[in-house]
């Protein structure tokens, strides 16, 4: 096969799902804390995409795109959430939003 | 297509990835970490594409670069897109540890590669021609995953309703 190696698939994915955990630990904003979300999600997609194509199956794709579906429903609620914030008046900051901390 | 072409333009879409990737978490303004967000899933497809994964990449593109993020940005226009900057705020040994989870997750990834491979993962024999074309993918849909693909119809219709019920004027904002 041309290219790369299913191995540098996986560094890459691998790379790019710590840049998402970081980017959700770190940021304050719950905005940005589902974009990293986004791109763990789709860290996620690449390997599997990646072991797809190692192993010669297209069941690994069927799985890739199972999870993009998923991600789209989950920015839907994640939005909507967020707007419902804002309505509130309540802060955009995931550190004040404590009212269902037990 | 050539190897070394192959090569190049795998590596280029790996770096873009990685680098639109940090730009993602360290802008302070909501708008751009959004744009960033548009080049990673772009050059994502890129990797997609490398990988005979044609559908999933042209899914991505449609799905993922346009509809989802489109959404992302006309939500942050809404908002005003007030600035946030990354270190502002929470403890300091959480900024510290959210680098060592990140980072600690990145080790163990490539450990378990090192260890379970041998110094790098064989590949397996040529991929046929329709590999990832969206003729397979629809086939196996309609076959071998349909109830995969029944149960991601019924989690998108939850999310719309879901979606509704959020954007509901509720009696409580009223009061409020």
């Amino acid at each position: 096969m041309l290219g790369p190696g299913t191995t540098w698939y996986v560094a890459v994915a691998a790379i790019l799902f710590g840049i998402g955990t970081t980017g959700v630990i770190l940021r304050r904003s719950p905005l940005i804390v589902l974009l990293s979300l986004e791109i763990m999600l789709n860290a996620s997609n690449l390997a599997l995409v990646g072991f797809s194509r190692h192993f010669a199956t297209v069941d690994g794709q069927i799985f890739a795109l199972s999870v993009m579906a998923v991600a789209a429903a989950e920015v839907v609620v994640g939005l909507g959430l967020i707007v419902a914030f804002t309505r509130r008046k309540m802060p955009l900051d995931v550190d004040t939003l404590t009212e269902l901390r037990g | 297509m050539s190897n070394v072409l192959v090569w190049v333009i795998w590596l280029v879409a790996a770096l873009a990835c990685i680098s639109t990737g940090v730009a993602v978490i360290s802008f302070t303004n909501p708008f751009y970490s959004a744009l960033s967000l548009i080049g990673n899933l772009a050059s994502l497809a890129a990797l997609f594409l490398l990988a005979s994964a044609e559908f999933v990449a042209a899914a991505q593109i449609l799905v993922y670069a346009g509809a989802v993020m489109v959404m992302f940005l006309f939500v942050i226009a809404y908002l005003g897109g007030r600035a946030d900057a990354p270190w502002a705020g929470g403890p300091r040994w959480l900024q510290l540890g959210a680098f060592i989870v990140g980072a600690a997750i990145l080790v163990e990834v490539i450990v378990a590669l090192a260890t379970k491979t041998n110094g790098g993962l064989s590949d397996s024999e040529e991929l046929a021609r329709s590999f990832g074309s969206p003729a397979e993918i629809g086939r196996l849909f309609l076959t071998d995953h349909l109830l995969a693909f029944e149960i991601t119809s019924i989690v998108l219709l939850v999310a719309a309703v879901g979606g509704v019920v959020l954007g509901m004027k509720s009696s409580a904002e009223d009061e409020a």
